[in-house]
């Protein structure tokens, strides 16, 4: 995947060589001693294993017990609250959930980018062998955009109306390479024409509102890889297009993470989304997992009725839906109160069937199957049993 | 273009009709009138005889086309032995002195000018610079303290901070004695000495408004997307906020710069009254508190043409920030 | 949201301490008026002093003036001015033949000679007044003076009010067929006004169409001064005047200021009147009042040009012991009083007339306008420092606070026993004025007439509303407030256009009381036309007692100015000629 390297001086800020796929953590502390953080529990550079039941061990990028919680006029809001999960390098990782159920807090939580003072943030995020929530803010910088990426749900707004596309694309690989401004167009220019966008060398002097949206976000995700980063995290990077567009653009992450080998989070609302280009789905509920397992699974055999809802809410082309089944009753919930018990009791039609467990305890995260995960009360036998004889069915 | 020639007719017509119409709803007679400009020696000839030389014998419409009509082509009047050219624009005689607008306006403009736009500079820069560190240490002591003084220096008028500044650093201390207009070419030094106390006094209350306007906007930009995505892209944070958040920050604050700007060459008024300074506002409240309509039209007009060419600038700078308003 | 606010009160505070001590300029350095001044300084100090002697006496030359005024002159051009201070000012570029002179007390009354070589020799019948004047005198570019410059002058401030019509019209009034001259501008006859002779270059006669014993005062006009006909270009002269007096322009800027600096054609061998002592002399209009009394106080400025005394927040501050040695509480010249106006019912009774004359509360209008620093209670219409001042009370209330007794026997007796309700008028940009309003307002009111104040822009006062007859009469205007000053000291220069029936003018003019009485209208005339001047002087109190017991006018203040002469200000006297300012041929600084 060797791109325009070959002209580029490997001198970035900081002096990590510019990591291929097959590139290996190199012990931590890369070139010359960045402090990564005071207090690991374990040393730096070794993949941790030990905290929380992750079912693979080995990520690229390893998320252990992530608590993002805001101080408000209100009172704490707890947006993300113990969330644990890997992910391997040229894997796709969905996390779909209702707004609000803090799949976009944790994203924003791995890149570093909850900056306020009113942000606790505690756990671990893992990245190629680094810890980042304690590590110095300005090494996370360096990291972001280079070894990880987002692409946002909104690219009119994402970016910047005052500025080029090229400019922008340009200024986000000269900040971490130090090259002329024509090898970084040059770049540029290149990464437009990967991402599909015709005439890239014309279309690079444009501005993002003179793009069409499906072309605004084709150039967003230019923006996001040109610095090959091993992690790409897509924000609902379809919601704001139109069918047809969101699936180019679906088509074209998937190929590019093939092409780069990176590891992709895709974040959405919409199972039609991750159906086509995750391999492991985790779903979301007020800011805790609550199912866990590799597409496949979860598409045939999930466990969790909030799953079931979600499905249920997904349109389907293939076949006429028997009887309109409506996805998840009632609104998400509060934040600052959550639910006492298994927070999605109070919208869960089959709660009467845990004998009053999902009113008073928080389901743990137990497997249910060989990597599939679910936190609910609901014997096993009994949800499958309604899986397969009510919810299948209908969908 | 049109519009703006348009706007400014229109401005003239306004203010020529209810200088007189006003006046005559009140009874006045145009003998009044020119009773007023005769000096305390009001003997029925010499009214009469002002009253034929200023035209207020004529009607009103031929009174205003000759206004106008002596802006665009020039226009001759006796005021003396011979027959005197009033080159155009001709925007006519003082009523009371007789002597020329014009001239007495284009020598007043470097005077406002000076005044504006050291102030513009003073309180562009305090504001914003102000208005940024506010906003990026929202909350903090800096940010209560100077939205503080801000708030302070939004609501004392300019005549307050001048007497202030004047009383301490002119009749107290005499620092600068003698506070007075020096023209720029004849003698940058002095100019520039002397315009410093009401520069400041003028500034102090824009900066303050300034301030408070740059710290809302860049609140409010950065908030936005695009700053995320900036952050997203590992961008260093002062690139962040001085390329990014600022510019998008900036951008209603030219406008409002604009039209401030287009206000002042006008006539800053209270500040030319306070370091009694010899501009286009002090003139204009000559004209008005002596009934000469001339003056009070010439720099109504003028001011007029000052803010529509500088909300033309601001449209044009508008452009150049904000692709998107150059390409709809 | 609290601690935001009291930072800002904070922050308010401050600037308010700030602002009061930039107020109270305590410093410990004494300004009072007690330090020996630079050159030969004579023992005369203290309050008042400049009002009888010369404070700051100096015979060094060199120096600037720096003068301030709060406003704009009607022009500095000596052939179209009406104002004292530029009448005054005009002295040090403009000589004209005959001028006040430069002295302390009553003698700054005495008329001198200035271009001419004496006074005018009138003829037998006051007709005929005949002016020499010095030979070799010069303009600032060198070129003479003469008669004939004189002549044209006069022409040109008196007949051409389509260009110059500021200035008084006395000659016009007084030359024979100046009625029908045209003036300069538009009469091109070379030989101008044939009732001015300039039979050679240094003798001027004048030919008067009534007897005129006054004469002598009308050649101190400032319309006197020489203006060479070349160099006129009638309203646009101002820009470029050309001098005469040991001061030239250096610079004028309209509406702005000006900069004087010696005329070296100028020889003080020539001209018996001036010390010309400063180099320059600087003059700023329009500065702020308040500012200018700062500047005095910090001695950054000479004098206030306008001569009316400090803004009344600046009077309590000179009032004090620090600064009250250096003040001068000088009669402006000038009466303030009400006009009664006969044509307005019930005033065509003069029983009810005299029942406001004895109504009125006059210390009670005193202490309106600021105390006994700002007037004297006023009897008579002609002021104290007018020749022709006669002292007497023919309403007299003790202690001058009104006497309700006699008032309500005047109302009875008119036959308004219970009183009546009538209008007054007062200017309302003038705060002293309508404080007076107010005072008679409430002394009315005591006796049951019910005054309602109606206020009108001092702009138009004259032209539009209380110097119109018509108007006065259809809005039944009873009683108006004015003041007046002489336009030359003495009875005549008072009266004339106050109390002669002439003055009564469909629009603009000054007699409020519509007074035309012919036995004062005879009086007037034929004291003018007395040339024996004693019998003159005595003849302006008779008149004016005349007046006042026509109970049309009710004298209120004789109006005082509180001036403030600082430290470095030199040869400071109050000229009794020019309304009671400082004299401003003699001034000079030390700075």
């Amino acid at each position: 995947m060797s791109t325009t390297d070959g002209s580029v001086p490997d001198s970035t800020p900081d002096s990590v060589p510019d990591g291929g796929p097959d590139r290996t953590p190199d012990g931590g502390t890369p070139g010359g001693g960045a402090v990564l953080r005071k207090d690991a529990p374990s040393a730096p550079g070794e993949p941790v294993l030990t905290v929380g039941p992750a079912p693979a061990g080995d990520g690229y990028l390893s998320v252990r017990d992530l608590r993002i919680h805001f101080d408000t006029d209100d009172g704490l809001v707890k947006s993300v609250d113990g969330l644990s999960f890997d992910l391997p390098r040229g894997r796709t990782l969905g996390i779909v959930g209702e707004s609000g159920s803090g799949k976009s807090v944790t994203s924003l939580g791995i890149m570093g980018l909850h900056r306020t003072a009113r942000a606790r943030i505690s756990g671990e995020v893992w990245l190629d062998g680094e810890e980042l929530v304690s590590a110095h803010p300005d090494h996370v910088r360096r990291l972001r955009g280079r070894k990880m990426a987002m692409i946002f749900q909104d690219p009119l707004s994402a970016m910047h109306p005052y500025y080029t596309v090229g400019a922008q694309i340009v200024e986000a690989y000269r900040v971490h390479h130090k090259v002329s401004r024509k090898a970084a167009t040059d770049r540029a220019v290149e990464m437009l024409d990967r991402v599909g966008i015709p005439e890239p060398k014309k279309r690079f002097r444009d501005y993002p509102h003179q793009f069409s949206g499906g072309m605004r976000q084709r150039a967003m995700i230019a923006m996001a890889l040109v610095n090959n980063p091993e992690l790409l995290i897509a924000d609902e990077p379809t919601t704001a297009l139109d069918v047809t567009v969101q699936a180019q653009i679906l088509d074209l992450i998937r190929d590019l993470q093939k092409e780069f080998g990176s590891a992709v989070i895709m974040i959405t609302h919409d199972l039609g989304v991750v159906a086509e280009v995750a391999d492991d789905l985790l779903v979301m509920y007020a800011g805790r997992a609550v199912e866990r397992g590799t597409a496949e699974t979860l598409f045939t055999a999930p466990r969790h009725p909030y799953t079931w809802g979600l499905l249920g809410s997904m349109p389907r082309l293939d076949r006429e839906r028997l009887d309109r089944l409506n996805p998840v009753k009632g609104t998400p919930p509060s934040l600052i109160n959550v639910p006492s018990g298994c927070a999605f009791h109070p919208r869960c039609p089959y709660a009467a069937l845990t004998g009053g467990a999902a009113e008073t305890d928080v389901p743990e995260l137990r497997e249910v199957g060989p990597g599939h995960l679910a936190a609910c009360h609901l014997a096993d036998d009994e949800s499958v049993r309604i899986w397969t004889e009510e919810i299948e069915p209908k969908l | 273009m049109i519009a703006a020639i348009i706007l400014v007719l229109v401005v003239s017509a306004v203010t020529f009709a209810i200088f007189f119409l006003v006046p005559k709803i009140g009874g006045q007679s145009t003998t009044q009138l020119a009773t007023q400009y005769v000096g305390k020696d009001a003997n029925p000839e010499s009214i009469a005889a002002v009253k034929k030389n200023l035209g207020l014998d004529l009607p009103l419409y031929e009174q205003y086309w000759h206004f106008i009509k002596a802006i665009v082509m020039g226009a001759n009047y006796k005021f003396g032995p011979d027959a005197a050219q009033c080159h155009r624009p001709c925007f006519g005689y003082s009523f009371k002195s007789h002597v020329e607008v014009w001239p007495q306006i284009k020598d007043r403009i470097p005077v406002t000018f000076s005044l504006a736009i050291g102030a513009a500079v003073i309180w562009v820069i305090s504001g914003v610079v102000i208005g940024v560190i506010s906003a990026l240490k929202r909350g903090t002591i800096f940010d209560r303290l100077s939205m503080g003084v801000a708030l302070a220096g939004v609501s004392l008028p300019i005549f307050f901070t001048g007497m202030v500044l004047l009383g301490l650093f002119s009749y107290k201390w005499t620092v600068w004695d003698n506070v007075q207009y020096h023209s720029f070419t004849s003698d940058p030094g002095q100019w520039a000495w002397n315009l410093v106390l009401p520069w400041i006094s003028l500034a102090f209350l824009y900066s303050a408004l300034y301030a408070r306007l740059t710290r809302a906007g860049m609140l409010e930009t950065m908030g936005e997307d695009y700053i995320r995505t900036a952050r997203a892209k590992g961008l260093p944070e002062r690139v962040v906020v001085g390329k990014h958040a600022l510019r998008a920050a900036l951008t209603p604050i030219v406008t409002i710069f604009g039209m401030d700007f287009g206000l002042l060459i006008g006539g800053a008024i209270i500040t030319e009254r306070v370091f009694s300074f010899q501009g286009v506002g002090a003139y204009a409240v000559q004209g008005v508190r002596d009934n000469d309509l001339p003056i009070v039209l010439g720099v109504t007009m003028v001011a007029a043409t000052f803010i529509v060419l500088c909300n033309l600038v601001v449209d044009l700078l508008y452009a150049a920030i904000d692709p998107r308003v150059r390409y709809s | 949201m609290n601690s935001r606010k009291a930072t800002a009160a904070l922050a308010l505070a401050m600037a308010m301490a700030l602002g009061a001590s930039a107020c109270s300029s305590d410093s410990k350095d004494d300004k009072g008026g007690n330090k020996p001044s630079s050159g030969s300084s004579k023992a005369a100090k203290g309050t008042d002093a400049a009002l009888t002697s010369i404070v700051n006496a100096s015979d060094k030359k060199g120096g600037t003036v720096v003068m301030e005024n709060s406003d704009v002159p009607d022009s500095l051009d000596p052939g179209n001015t009406y104002y004292g201070w530029v009448q005054n000012f005009s002295r040090l570029y403009a000589r004209t033949l005959l001028t006040f002179k430069p002295a302390a007390g009553k003698d700054g009354l005495t008329v001198v000679p200035d271009l001419a070589t004496g006074l005018g020799k009138a003829s037998a019948d006051a007709k005929t007044w005949t002016y020499t004047i010095r030979s070799g005198l010069k303009y600032d570019d060198g070129t003479p003076i003469t008669t004939k410059d004189i002549k044209y002058a006069i022409e040109r401030s008196n007949f051409a009010p389509e260009a110059l019509s500021n200035g008084p019209t006395y000659f016009k009034s007084y030359l024979e067929g100046g009625d029908k001259y045209q003036g300069p501008y538009k009469d091109k006859n070379p030989n101008g006004i044939a009732s001015i002779e300039t039979p050679n270059d240094t003798t001027i006669v004048f030919h008067l169409a009534k007897p005129f014993a006054d004469f002598d005062y009308l050649a101190t006009f400032s319309q006197t001064a020489p203006v060479p006909q070349a160099k006129d270009d009638g309203a646009g002269y101002v820009k470029h005047i050309v001098s005469s007096g040991p001061y030239k322009f250096a610079s004028y800027t309209e509406g702005a200021g000006a900069t004087l600096v010696r005329n070296p054609q100028w020889s003080k061998a020539n001209d018996p009147v001036r010390t010309a002592l400063p180099d320059r002399y600087q003059i700023k209009f329009k500065v702020d009042a308040v500012t200018i009394d700062n500047n005095l106080l910090a001695g950054n400025t000479t004098v206030d040009s306008g001569g009316t005394g400090v803004t009344p927040q600046t009077q309590a501050k000179v009032t004090g012991p620090k600064y009250k040695s250096s003040t001068d509480d000088s009669y402006a010249g000038a009466t303030a009083y009400m006009a009664i106006n006969p044509k307005v019912k019930p005033f065509d009774n003069i029983e009810c007339r005299k029942a406001v004359e004895y109504a009125i509360d006059k210390v009670s209008v005193q202490t309106a306008i600021g105390g006994s620093v700002k007037g004297d209670v006023a009897t008579t219409l002609l002021p104290p420092t007018v020749n022709g001042y006669a002292k007497f009370d023919e309403f007299p209330t003790e202690g001058n606070k009104g006497d309700k007794a006699k008032a309500k026997d005047a109302l009875t007796k008119c036959g308004h026993p219970n009183g009546f309700s009538v209008n007054m008028t007062a200017r309302s940009d003038r705060p002293a004025e309508m404080a007076q309003a107010t005072a008679v307002q409430n002394s009315l009111k005591q006796v049951g007439i019910n005054a309602s104040i109606k206020s009108y822009p001092a702009g138009k006062y004259f032209s539009n509303f209380a110097g119109v007859p018509s108007y006065v009469h259809e809005h039944q205007l009873g009683l108006m407030m004015t003041a007046w000053g002489a336009d030359w000291p003495t009875g005549y220069g008072f009266l004339d256009q106050i109390v002669d029936g002439s003055a009564i003018k469909p629009s603009g003019g000054n007699n409020l009381q519509e007074l035309n009485d012919p036995a004062i209208n005879k009086a007037l005339s034929d004291a003018i036309s007395n040339t024996d001047a004693a019998a003159r002087t005595k003849a302006w109190g008779d008149i004016d007692k005349m007046v006042v017991d026509t109970a049309t006018v009710v004298p209120l203040i004789y109006r005082k100015n509180l001036l403030y002469r600082p430290d470095n200000a030199t040869n400071v006297t109050v000229t009794q000629a020019y309304l009671g300012m400082y004299d401003y041929l003699l001034l000079s600084s030390s700075k």
